[in-house]
């Protein structure tokens, strides 16, 4: 029973509470018992909060014996990003400086799973306040792909990623600044969608940087990554940047799947030199599968996308290390050397970031702050905002030829843990696909399109729509999926190796 | 900014100071050779920002975003402090404060 | 109590003969909307500590900040009504700096975009050549966060240094401010200091007008700073400024301005430089102190504010919100100075004291305009400015000096009388009836007792009797005092003068 519960889709986890043949405290306790099973080795979780999980889900069974119509994801499990704040339960955001913060609100994601029905089983493991792609420069260790446990799982998000990979949890929730949704979804062989910005609330959000960072789902299909969307995405007061417009209809466009008559775009910047052989070959092998499946593809120029990477390692820090600022010992989290010599405040609160935070997080303000310096400001800051106007207009003109823009979501399968620990810049090419739709702010997703051949790993197929068309990712998405799932007569992630 | 850019021992520490981090002294010289590789790698962007180029701070276009001027609920003060480090007769409270009156 | 030596200073008229200063003005107005600026928390003065505060105003992560519509709209009002441009669009900006009352460790405020821009604001100051018109021209005006409140606790004084520790309230974290920043104001010579003053005053009074804050000076919702700097001759480039903080009075304005002058002009005498930098007014002492040179710490990187979206008020709004203004106070003051028959020195006298709603008011309930302004201007700014508070937060209103006159009018009260009146209602005994019945301080006018301290008084001088007797009638005055005094000022002087004579059988000539 148990092993079953924790295989099926969230539509399918859904369908079974809601008539009856499982209780949602029988699929919340499967889960938890599947996270205390493997989730020494993954290590996908920070926090995993059994009580409240069991709660959520009695809640649930309550309100079904009583009659109450549940939502479309009522009762199924779910693993929260630990960069959302959720009331009263520890939110460390991967760093050390946050160990032991239970912050007393909900955020605008939070509130709206509660209300959902969605179970939160606990906080996921992830790079330091989402700096990274690896989830290696999480102060609490890395997190371990469930393909090889030995190589990464992606970054930032690369906890919520795992628990979905192995098993945990059917449904997660993650946050992409420049790819943290996608590229361990791609990494892991799950599907990943990064909406449009401004689609699902920043409230709770703990900021990495404020004009890029969104929150999305991360399933196991891509109709449970759609539902998720749908529970989370909306308009809200509460952040000024929310778009007060109706969501787009991405459950019914999963469920349609239909791209014949589709103008699909592949992007000629990103592909070629610095990507994987494997991972070409199986874009190229989908490429032709689109093209039989009725769409009509073509390759399309973004001149500026390989401006792209630069802007963002601008903005991003820039913004980072203001957003960064309030962590200072002050009004909540670590405080250190308070009791060396007779310190000053200002002495504390340097002690404390320096103790606090990881050398990647240290490089990132260091970097922002000099950035944004009297002096440099219109060089780097200044540039980097121009740059993103060109991508934006890059998008533009490419999304009058074509519906949706495809790419490799990631240039490499996922590599060795420690492999780019100390090397930045090699680490930052990860995101080298991915960081444009962060800076236009229109939205992404990867779904899994195969296994490299010299690896064995996953690979991953991003789709990029205009602003706003967040439909097209799933309609797309969902014919490709099912194509494949028609060619493999599995899911992908029966080829992992058992936990 | 055509050449890369040099980062000196001392602008780490005077990032480092802006920045309110106390960094050791012997990590300086570690961090200003890879903030120098950084910034030489993203200095491309100047490429191409040339001066007609409008800069763009959101990625959506939206203005005039307003709240009404109404009372929402407050924190309690128990909720509020429940995260400080130290607290005092309801405030937080700081070792003494160096800098000006 | 603050022990700050006066550094050497020059006499102020030697300063005014050699020096030119220009005035640089940044008053800070905290707005009175129901809420602070990006979120919902209540604005009260004087709650609990941390008790107006959530995760936005207390820079808790994940926290975003919301614009409150109120305090927009405010600020383009202070804009129009300071003549000012209403940018067509404008955006908040992020100033980083470390400091442990500001929640975020940045402020949110507005940088190159401020939200009204190139105004102007008229002054009347009183100069040898008569009332004289400075036309202040205003930089700009933005919006931006107040900071929480800081308690240093242990130490001798309870100030900064020395403490040992410091507690932080951060109920005011969060509270709109409005800034209005003065372009550099030259050819102020001498009256620099009364120009200074004068300017807060009348922007005091414009804001009040507007009704978007209470502008109490001691409270904190009106908050000046004073730049000075000075320069050989008005051709000369403009020299160092300081910048003084802390002056919270109309009168340390005045007082502030001067003392930086006659301070620059010792250094600049020396052949010393004038170090750029913020000083701290010292109400106490009368001088102002060095507080932090400006450095390369004032690196703030200014950004715009990613978490909040552009401003771009409609024209339509615009003129809507400037066509509904109160009348400019410019305005104002002509059609009153004609409705009072006035002249603009008595006018200026009105305005400097801060007195002009107050006298308005008080002669709309029925006084003479030349007894209100008597009472305002005259006892009341005298004691307000005893008690160093405005005249406003003097615990009186137009009402009870109303009152006091029509009891005057009516003869029930004589002026000594009067005066005894607004010292009770001063001092919280209750409104100018229930002082006058609990001191009972009415006119006597019973002939009984008054005869009686006449005939006392006349035994008493038995000469001064005489003479008067004798045709001397200008010597009653003595007699007539001495009653006054013996009734303790509650009889009516010309009846008191009346009985006496017809007492002694004399006439008036």
């Amino acid at each position: 029973m148990s092993t079953d519960l924790i295989t099926l889709t969230a539509a399918q986890t859904a369908a079974v509470v809601a008539d009856g043949s499982a209780s949602a405290v029988e699929v919340a306790q499967a889960h938890l018992d599947r996270i205390g099973a493997v989730d020494g080795r993954v290590h996908a979780f920070l926090h995993v909060d059994t009580a409240g999980a069991l709660t959520a889900a009695a809640a649930v069974d309550a309100a079904r014996a009583s009659g109450a119509t549940l939502g479309p994801l009522a009762g199924v499990p779910l693993a929260l990003k630990d960069v959302l704040t959720q009331k009263g339960i520890p939110t460390t955001c991967g760093s050390r400086i946050l160990e032991g913060w239970r912050p007393p609100y909900d955020a605008t994601v939070t509130a709206r799973l509660k209300v959902a029905g969605v179970v939160i089983l606990g906080k996921t493991n992830m790079d330091e306040f989402a700096m990274g792609s690896s989830t290696e420069h999480s102060a609490y260790g890395p997190t371990h792909n469930p393909w090889d446990l030995e190589r990464i799982p992606g970054g930032s998000g690369g906890g919520s990623a795992a628990a979905v990979a192995a098993f945990e949890a059917p449904l997660a929730i993650g946050t992409d600044t420049g790819g943290s949704i996608r590229q361990p979804a791609a990494v892991t062989g799950t599907v990943g969608v990064k909406p449009t910005y401004g689609a699902v609330s920043r409230y709770g959000l703990v900021a990495l940087a404020s004009s890029l960072d969104q929150a999305g789902p991360c399933a196991r299909t891509v109709l449970d990554t759609a539902l998720l969307h749908a529970v989370i995405a909306g308009h809200d007061p509460m952040d000024s940047t929310s778009a007060d417009v109706a969501v787009p209809d991405v459950v019914g466009a999963a469920l349609r799947a239909d791209v014949k008559g589709l103008r699909v775009g592949v992007v000629t910047e990103l592909g070629g030199e610095g990507y994987q052989a494997g991972v070409r070959q199986r874009f190229d092998e989908t490429v032709e599968l689109l093209t039989s499946l009725g769409a009509e593809v073509v390759e399309v120029s973004c001149p500026h996308f390989p401006y792209a990477l630069g802007a963002y390692y601008l903005i991003l820090p820039s913004e980072a290390s203001s957003n960064l600022a309030k962590f200072d010992g002050v009004r909540f989290g670590l405080r250190v050397g308070e009791d060396d010599g007779n310190p000053s405040i200002e002495q504390v609160m340097g002690r404390t970031r320096a103790a606090g935070f990881g050398p990647e997080t240290i490089r990132r303000i260091m970097l922002g702050t000099y950035a944004l310096s009297a002096g440099y400001y219109d060089a780097y800051y200044g540039s980097a905002q121009k740059v993103r106007t060109l991508i934006q207009r890059d998008f533009a003109a490419a999304f009058d030829q074509v519906d949706v823009l495809i790419s490799p979501t990631a240039p490499t399968t996922a590599f060795k843990l420690g492999e780019k620990l100390d090397d930045p810049l090699a680490m930052y090419l990860n995101d080298v696909a991915t960081i444009p739709a962060n800076l236009a702010g229109t939205p992404g997703m990867s779904l899994p399109i195969g296994l490299a051949p010299e690896d064995g790993l996953p690979v991953g197929l991003q789709i990029m729509a205009p602003a706003m068309a967040d439909d097209r990712l799933y309609n797309v998405g969902a014919a490709v999926e099912a194509a494949l799932l028609d060619r493999w007569g599995h899911p992908i992630l029966e080829e992992a190796p058992t936990l | 900014m055509a050449d890369t850019p040099s980062i000196t021992r001392d602008d780490v520490a005077h990032l480092a100071r802006l920045a309110r981090i106390d960094l050791p002294p012997e990590s300086l010289d570690h961090y200003a050779e890879q903030l120098g590789v950084i910034l030489g790698a993203v200095a491309q962007v100047s490429e191409v920002a040339t001066a007609d180029v409008p800069p763009t701070s959101h990625p959506l276009p939206l203005v005039n975003v307003f709240r009404e001027d109404v009372v929402r609920p407050s924190l309690t003060n128990a909720e509020a402090l429940s995260g400080a480090p130290s607290v005092e007769s309801e405030r937080f409270r700081v070792p003494r404060i160096l800098d000006e009156e | 109590m603050s022990t700050h030596v006066a550094e050497t200073v020059v006499d102020y008229d030697d300063v005014v003969a050699r020096f030119d200063p220009v005035l640089g003005l940044e008053v800070h107005v905290e707005l009175g909307t129901v809420t602070k600026m990006f979120c919902g928390c209540p604005t009260d003065f004087g709650a609990a500590p941390n008790t107006q505060v959530c995760p936005v105003c207390l820079g808790l992560p994940g926290a975003l900040p919301a614009v409150n519509a109120v305090a927009v709209e405010s600020a383009i009002r202070i804009g129009l009504a300071l003549h000012c441009s209403i940018a067509e669009w404008c955006r908040f900006a992020r100033k980083n700096y470390f400091y442990p009352d500001m929640p975020k460790n940045f402020q949110t405020s507005q940088y190159d975009e401020p939200i009204a821009f190139d105004g102007y604001l008229d002054v009347e100051v009183e100069t040898d050549e008569g009332m004289r018109t400075f036309r202040i021209e205003i930089e700009r005006a933005h919006m931006e966060e107040d900071t929480g409140k800081t308690s240093h606790q242990g130490g001798a004084t309870g100030r900064i240094h020395g403490a040992d520790y410091s507690l932080i309230d951060y109920n005011r974290a969060g509270i709109p401010l409005i800034e209005i920043v003065t372009k550099p104001v030259p050819d102020t010579g001498k009256y620099a200091p009364d120009v200074a003053r004068a300017y807060v005053t009348a922007l005091r009074e414009l804001v009040r007008g507007l009704g978007v804050s209470d502008v109490k000076m001691e409270q904190g919702s009106l908050r000046c700073d004073a730049n000075v700097s000075l320069r050989r001759t008005p051709s000369d480039p403009l020299g160092t400024r300081t910048e003084t903080k802390n002056v919270n009075s109309l009168r340390s304005v005045e007082r502030a301005v001067r003392y930086e002058m006659t301070r620059q002009a010792a250094v600049l005498d020396a052949g010393g430089r004038v170090v750029q930098e913020t000083r701290h007014w010292h109400e106490d002492t009368g001088v102002t102190t060095s507080g932090r040179e400006k450095s390369d710490a004032d690196d703030y990187r200014y950004f715009p504010e990613p978490d909040l979206v552009p401003i771009a008020p409609s024209r339509e709004w615009v003129e809507d919100l400037r066509a509904a203004l109160p009348e400019n106070p410019a305005v104002r003051q002509t059609r009153l100075k004609a409705a009072w028959g006035i002249s603009d020195f008595e006018m200026a006298s009105v305005v400097n004291a801060g007195a002009l709603d107050l006298v308005e008011d008080t002669v709309a309930l029925g006084s003479d305009q030349g007894a209100a302004r008597k009472w305002w201007t005259g006892e009341l700014a005298r004691i307000a400015n005893e008690r160093g508070v405005e005249l406003h937060d003097l615990p009186i209103t137009a009402t009870d000096v109303a009152r006091v006159e029509t009891l005057v009018g009516a003869g029930a009260l004589n002026d000594k009388l009067a005066r005894q009146v607004i010292e009770g209602v001063l001092a919280g005994e209750g409104t100018p009836d229930e002082v006058v019945a609990a001191r009972g301080l009415a006119v006597v006018s019973d002939d009984g007792p008054l005869l009686a301290a006449i005939d006392d008084a006349l035994a008493a001088a038995p000469d001064v009797a005489e003479k008067i007797r004798g045709g001397k009638v200008a010597a009653a005055g003595a007699i007539v005092g001495a009653v006054m005094k013996a009734t303790r000022g509650q009889a009516d002087a010309a009846k008191v003068r009346a009985l006496l004579l017809e007492r002694l059988g004399v006439t008036e000539d």
